[in-house]
């Protein structure tokens, strides 16, 4: 296996393009380590950027959103006071990653690009709204994170393709966004179930919406049904039993060694429910 | 022997720094893989990826051309003909014909470095015919199972039963019938327990070496290191003497180091490889697929009850997998499942099935868990249905010193019901419940064990003492035989060196298993020091020209025994010590044997539940052990032991089992799926030293690290069912479990 | 397979080693510089066992390659106590017996070490989460975090 620190984006995206045999990025590394002692992936090449310059930035854009490097590892965001300040259910996604040992080197980017359905950190990215940077071979492209994983282990990036940033856009008055998931012990589990809500208000009344979830479908899966049913409403009970059955409906998960198909199911709708009153008093401001 | 009748222990029952601490703080005690030796190759296993598959070929020929491998080994190497238990163990390190199990050997690889011998083993191909296989126990018990290893069953087992049933077993006493007919509540439910690992945090490592002259030598990580000398050199067929075994530190076994796994496999290699030592360490994913785990069990209780919570009558019958070899702990689990109780009449059934699994290793109180959680859940359901008190019952049936055990022999001094009467006064059972929480109780049981101990103990010119023995420090067992060591010597804790010692050393000695490290090694221990006091008054008679009979041991000196013995200062053990060249040469203690008076520990555990009604998930908010130590020589590791106990069994309750894809694969053989509990799942574990001495060692010791991991489970099943209503009788009760009982 | 040079800090102690790429940081740290003290436990950052800090940052040195340690400076459990004196983290966990089989300890040690770095102060929940990617399978917890508990407190001036 070689092993390649280039200096620029455009370096990388050549070296992966040029590449003839298995290439993979490191960043954080906590996903492809693994892999490759498990011998699940002997690359050829592996081509670790963090020798980008501003790849372990996080920066304001400016419209007032936030732009963060592809090497900020977890611990970072959570010591970061405006964006936890501002996308609460972002951070916290994030911070369910592992261990104190695993937030000192895993990245949001690394996180999305393993293409697990149950990463942590996706939920909240994909409800927040937020895009990334792809510089490829031919220049670059930017894309919604939703749109980057097909299906487990998977995405949607070309050969020689490469995440260079991820944008979140900027939060905005009255806005609340809430991560949560499901796992058997408190800590160091892969999510069973997640789910993220964010929304805004206007007064009392939910006026935009979005709700993603995790693990419950090939990949993280934003539900438009779910978000319809909060949308207008003062998440009262009513609305509330129709995100519920909203998230249940969007739910095609499978039965495997970390929940049935049955429990996955019933638990979105609880995550959702959940999630959605923090976001919503999130929102009003208050401490949640 | 009978130092508790003074009752003044200077050093027994204080919490010294324990004589290994410096080392374990600073990283330097050196474990299974930290050492090294020049020339030394490293190690890897190729393990079938089947659960059952005929071997037809393997082509090892890419490996070996490979620039650096030095040598590569499969059954072929080694020698045929052993049969019973040795060929057990010697098909279980690496596969013959047929390989039994995921995970199981079936061939390994020494090179240079160990990237290359990973590269190498990649290259090995094995050609497999895959079989039918089977998991689950109550499926392999069917008559129509495939059949793993036909003509293993034993003697016990009677003509025409299932093909995987390898051991049969019936006992009891009393007129069952009669029993029932006198109770006024009789239940009679099912329960299943899955496969739990020892979960030790340091996989298995050794570092062998073996040349064409015979001589071999060991350093491994082991519970046991004559055991592991006896197993290598059989599966070898080697000389068992000319095999010698250095312990490593030892991060951790719980029975799970008492056997061997892939030891022979380095020996083997280094014998190929012209005799260079060769370092074989296993990954996590190799101690989870390939090491012992515990069986898996599935049981059907019986018990009849009075409405005053008098038991008339019990049965049990037990089914449990261990693998694909004969040697599920059901024996055990039978004679631990009623003994708490003193029963007019009771009977026991068992039976001992393979499966295509790992072979079980003994797992702390090997089966006494899962009897427990059958036989604890059912007998608080039946209180809960005649609404009596679970402590008051069990008090009212509590076997007490000389009674009848469930199981036959009588019990010698036991504790149990100043157990159950000190859980009854502590405070955590009057603490308010809330909304969704409920409180279980269950009570456990060990037998604790002595065995095949060989101890010397010397004094050194300046006073000080040194002692070997051959049972591993797994858990502070050097304090306490030092503080022994040193009550008896008269002298400072520090001045008691123990060290644990290399096959050479001793004559045989067994494992730290059985809890019985501090009672035997420790009851010897104090024999050996006893020797050397008699000596040292010899010493000190003939300096004085008066009879030995005449001097006694005081304080680490030699006096007269009275004003009649004659007028001499105190002679301290450096003086005796000092001059011992001249006055006869060393000054030792020796002391081996099979060690007997053991005692048997109860406990009783107390757990407080919070469930979330809407995910099924169990949270512990408060828990209690109160166990019977006989005498704690430390109390601060006897607590360590009830609270790593606890833990455990609380792991095995709620999220630790072995789960198999429909190929029969492990499909979590890593610590992100195989869920032992960590920092934050659980509260502080409230520990009561209950000390009834145990009369058959000199400071009353009984074993104490084992009957903690019984009660959890039972206890939490119960606590479950009063905060929810529900009755989980299939562990883990995993929140998926708990969510579907809630559904009803 | 070529090596890489790697020059890096360890304990305040300049080094170097030849690393395969595709060996980890903690490969390099105990078979090319004999620093044995960090523990492999599981090789999948799931146990914590080897954790170290990187440029100040507590990883686990199984999830870090050895070519990444170029020009970083790394602390292990052998550079905790310094040569004459422990780091009180290091007598409380003796005194207060919060290791059995000890092989956790170094990890769980160096953990502890950087919580305190950051919060002098911190509650019993926050010790048992930071810990949570510290498996010890021998004591329940229990007395390792009453060990933290009393060390912090000592590092505070506060009798415990």
């Amino acid at each position: 296996m070689r092993y390649h620190t280039p200096s620029t984006f455009e370096d990388a995206a050549r070296l992966a393009a040029s590449a003839s045999g298995l290439t993979r990025f490191l960043a954080g590394g906590t996903d492809v380590l693994v892999q490759l002692r498990a011998g699940m992936v002997q690359p050829d090449d592996l081509i670790d950027l963090k020798k980008i310059s501003g790849v372990d930035a996080i920066e304001r854009t400016e419209d007032g959103g936030w732009h963060i490097g592809v090497a900020v590892p977890g611990i970072r965001l959570g010591g970061h006071a405006d964006l936890c300040a501002d996308w609460p259910g972002v951070v916290e996604g994030m911070e369910l990653v592992g261990s104190t040992q695993i937030q000192g080197r895993a990245t949001l980017v690394g996180n999305l690009c393993n293409g697990s359905p149950a990463a942590d950190s996706v939920p909240g990215l994909v409800a927040a709204g937020a895009t990334v940077t792809i510089t490829g071979p031919n220049g670059t492209r930017t894309v919604p994170v939703e749109d980057i994983p097909v299906s487990p282990g998977k995405t949607s990036l070309a050969a020689g393709e490469v995440v260079s940033a991820i944008t979140l856009p900027p939060r905005g008055s009255n806005g609340g966004d809430a991560y949560l998931r499901f796992i058997p012990r408190t800590e160091m589990d892969i999510a069973v179930v997640g789910c993220a809500v964010n929304l805004r208000l206007d007064g009392d009344t939910i006026t935009e919406a979005r709700v993603a979830l995790g693990a419950v479908a090939p990949t993280v899966v934003l539900v438009p049904e779910a978000a319809d049913a909060i949308i207008g409403t003062t998440l009262d009970d009513a609305a509330i039993a129709a995100l519920v059955a909203a998230a249940e409906a969007a739910c095609n998960p499978i039965t495997d060694k970390r929940g049935t198909v049955e429990f996955r199911t019933e638990v979105a709708g609880v995550l959702a429910k959940r999630a959605a009153r923090i976001a919503y008093s999130r929102a009003k401001g208050e401490n949640a | 022997m009978a130092k508790d009748e003074f009752n003044v222990h200077n050093l027994v029952g204080t919490r010294p720094d324990r004589p290994d601490g410096l080392d374990k703080v600073t990283g330097r005690a050196r474990y299974g893989a930290d050492i090294s030796a020049p020339g030394m190759l490293w190690a890897a296993v190729v393990r079938s990826p089947h659960a059952h598959a005929r071997i037809l070929s393997i082509d090892t020929s890419k490996a070996e051309a490979l620039e650096g491998v030095k040598a590569v080994v499969t059954r072929a190497d080694f020698p045929t003909g052993l049969t019973g238990e040795d060929w057990n163990l010697q098909e279980n390190t690496m596969a013959g014909d047929v390989a039994l199990y995921d995970g199981h050997a079936v061939a390994a690889v020494a090179a240079t470095s160990q990237l290359l011998a990973n590269d190498a083993a990649r290259l090995i191909e094995v050609e497999y015919e895959v079989l039918p296989h089977v998991i689950d126990v109550d499926d392999a018990i069917k008559p129509d199972a495939p059949a793993i290893r036909p003509g293993s069953a034993d003697a016990s087992v009677p003509e025409g039963m299932a093909p995987n049933v390898v051991r049969y077993m019936e006992f009891g006493h009393g007129d069952l019938e009669d029993g029932f007919a006198k109770a006024d509540l009789v239940c009679e439910k099912s329960y299943k327990t899955e496969a739990a690992h020892q979960g030790y945090i340091e996989p298995h490592a050794c570092m062998g070496q073996l040349g064409e002259d015979g001589k071999g030598e060991m350093w491994v990580c082991t519970q046991g290191q004559w055991f592991i000398r006896r197993m290598c050199s059989a599966v070898l067929g080697m000389e068992t003497s000319q095999l010698r075994v250095t312990p490593s530190e030892i991060g951790g076994g719980f029975g799970g180091k008492t056997t061997i796994f892939m030891e022979p496999l380095s020996l083997a290699l280094s014998r190929k490889a012209g005799g260079k030592p060769v370092k074989l360490v296993m990954s996590r994913a190799e101690v989870l697929r390939a090491t012992g785990p515990t069986a898996s069990a599935s049981m059907d209780v019986k018990i009849g009850m009075t409405r005053d919570g008098t038991m008339t009558a019990a049965r049990a019958e037990f089914r449990m997998q261990g693998g694909a070899f004969p040697g599920a702990p059901v024996d055990m689990a039978l004679y631990c499942a009623f003994a708490p109780y003193k029963l007019p009449a009771v009977a026991h059934i068992g039976y001992d099935v393979l499966a295509n699994r790992p072979k079980c290793a003994a797992y702390r109180a090997p089966g006494s868990p899962m009897g427990a959680f059958a036989v604890e859940s059912l007998v608080d359901e039946m209180c809960r249905e005649l609404g009596l008190d679970p402590i008051d019952v069990r008090l009212k049936n509590g076997v007490k010193s000389g009674d009848k055990s469930s199981y036959g022999p009588k019990f010698g001094s036991i504790g149990l019901t100043e157990v159950l009467e000190a859980t009854k006064a502590h405070p955590n059972l009057a603490a308010p419940l809330g909304p969704n929480q409920g409180r279980g109780a269950a009570a456990g049981y060990w037998f604790n064990h002595g065995g095949e101990t060989s101890v010397s103990m010397a004094i050194s010119e300046d006073g000080t003492a040194q002692v070997s023995v051959g049972t591993p420090d797994i858990g502070g067992s050097r304090a306490s035989i030092a503080l022994m060591t040193a009550e008896t010597l008269g002298i400072p804790y520090e001045n008691v060196r123990v060290n644990v010692v290399e096959t050479g050393a001793l004559g045989v000695n067994e494992p730290t298993h059985g809890s019985r490290a501090t009672f035997a090694s420790g009851k010897a221990a104090v024999v050996a020091a006893e020797q050397a006091i008699g000596e040292m008054c010899r010493r000190a008679a003939n300096e004085w020209g008066i009879d030995p009979e005449a001097v006694e041991w005081v304080d680490g000196a030699a006096q007269p025994a009275g004003p009649n013995a004659g007028k001499f200062p105190p002679m301290s053990i450096a003086e005796i010590a000092g001059k011992m060249g001249s006055t006869g040469g060393p000054i030792s203690g020796h002391h081996e044997g099979n060690l007997d008076g053991v005692g048997a520990s109860f406990g009783t555990h107390v757990v407080d539940v919070e469930v979330d009604p809407e995910t099924g998930r169990t949270t512990i908010l408060r828990y209690l052990v109160v166990q019977d130590a006989g005498r704690a020589i430390h109390p601060s590791y006897v607590e360590g032991q009830y609270q790593g106990g606890a833990a455990q069994g609380i792991g095995w309750a709620l999220n630790e089992e072995y789960v198999y894809d429909d190929q029969g694969r492990l499909a979590n053989p890593v610590f992100l799926d195989y869920r032992v509990p960590v920092a934050s799942d659980l509260p502080m574990i409230d520990t009561v030293i209950v000390e009834v001495p145990n009369p058959g060692h000199p400071f009353g010791v009984r074993g104490v690290g084992e009957t903690g991991i019984t009660p959890p489970l039972p206890a939490i099943a119960n606590a479950i069912q009063h905060a929810t209503g529900a009755r989980l009788r299939h562990l883990p009760m995993t929140p998926a479990k708990v969510l579907a009982a809630l559904k009803g | 397979m070529t090596k890489v040079h790697v020059t890096t800090t360890v304990n305040g102690d300049p080094v170097e080693f030849l690393a395969d790429p595709r060996e980890t940081l903690l490969d390099s740290l105990r078979n090319s510089l004999g620093l044995t003290g960090s523990k492999e436990g599981c090789g999948t950052g799931d146990c914590g066992a080897c954790s170290v800090t990187m440029n100040g940052t507590l990883v686990c040195s199984c999830l870090v390659l050895g070519v990444e340690a170029e020009g970083a400076q790394i602390e292990t459990i052998e550079g905790m106590g310094g040569d004459t004196q422990l780091h009180p983290l290091q007598r409380k966990f003796v005194e207060h017996a919060a290791l059995q089989c000890g092989f956790c300890t170094p990890g769980i040690l160096v953990a502890a070490k950087k919580l305190l770095e950051e919060n002098a102060n911190p509650t019993e929940t926050e010790i048992r989460y930071w810990l949570a990617g510290n498996l010890c399978r021998c004591t329940g917890y229990d007395k390792i975090i009453r060990a933290v508990q009393d060390a912090a407190a000592e590092m505070r001036g506060e009798a415990a």
